[in-house]
């Protein structure tokens, strides 16, 4: 994604680069970052909390919008949990892999979307 | 005296990845590294006034598109502003992070926040698609020379002033 970022800026459009990975985005550079310490897939905010997403966006855009030099970024203070057991597993390097097999058939979330997709064709 | 905040410390993900990899006899990811500063354009009018593109990197889709596939998928989808969040789908290589933005989309497409955003004239107005595309990408040269061009091309047309940018 900071490929894409670092283009869009470049090209004139300010970028607005949102992060859940902190070392993923530091190494890649985009011009703005917000980081947020939530889990991946959770960049935004938590599932069915809608106060947690708008304020997440919210206070992202507050600190972009006051960004004045590339390599600027913000963490916001909002904590996932209490605690922080997700960081144990989220840091585990046990387990299996975690990639689905490199497919070249789309891979749709259910029969009915395959069915509804094919029938658009 | 234990380390009280070691937990509190952002996940390294790139050293458990790679060390998961490593572990499996797997060849490492490479993720983009720039060792040059970012471009920059100065942000020149309110908020307010700004038209807001969206993309994410999490393979979302709305139901009856073609959803996408995991070896390297390029393409992008546009998902139009007014579609329901219960319509919106996900295919993401790494899908274990899935579980959460299948059951609720807006974990890392923003829609109804955005909506909200517009509704009160925080943002002038959001564009009338927002995008996504696969991240994982293996292929940094088809990343580059397939899928930059492309989200440039397609924030252009829409004349977005800001692109939110969400990975997965």
């Amino acid at each position: 994604m900071s490929l894409i970022a670092r283009d869009l800026e470049a090209r004139g459009i300010v970028t607005f680069a949102m992060a859940s990975a902190l070392d993923i985005i530091e190494a890649g550079r985009p011009p703005r970052t917000v980081f947020v310490d939530y889990p991946l897939g959770h960049t935004t905010g938590k599932p069915h909390d809608p106060t947690d997403q708008y304020a997440v966006v919210r206070e992202s855009l507050r600190a972009f919008v006051l960004m004045d030099r590339p390599d600027s970024l913000v963490r916001l203070s909002r904590r996932w949990s209490d605690d922080d057991d997700w960081k144990r597993s989220a840091m585990s390097a046990d387990g299996g892999d975690t990639r689905a097999p490199r497919d070249t058939t789309p891979q749709y979330q259910t029969e009915a979307d395959r069915m509804l997709a094919e029938a658009a064709r | 005296m234990p380390e009280l905040h070691s937990s509190s410390r952002p996940v390294r993900y790139i050293e458990a990845i790679t060390q998961r990899y490593e572990r499996l006899g797997y060849p490492p990811y490479r993720w983009f590294r720039s060792a040059d500063a970012p471009p920059f354009t100065p942000l020149d009018k309110p908020l307010s006034e700004c038209r807001v593109g969206v993309l994410s990197t999490s393979g979302a889709y709305v139901a009856g598109q073609v959803a996408y596939h995991y070896k390297d998928d390029t393409s992008m989808r546009a998902i139009p502003k007014d579609t329901p969040s219960a319509r919106i789908r996900f295919a993401h290589i790494t899908e274990n992070y899935l579980a959460d933005p299948r059951r609720d989309p807006n974990c890392i497409l923003p829609i109804d926040a955005f909506r909200s955003l517009e509704r009160e004239g925080v943002i002038g107005e959001l564009a009338p698609e927002l995008f996504s595309c696969m991240g994982g990408i293996y292929s940094q040269r088809r990343t580059q020379g397939e899928l930059v061009p492309e989200v440039a091309q397609r924030m252009l047309a829409q004349a977005v002033d800001v692109a939110y940018l969400v990975p997965m």
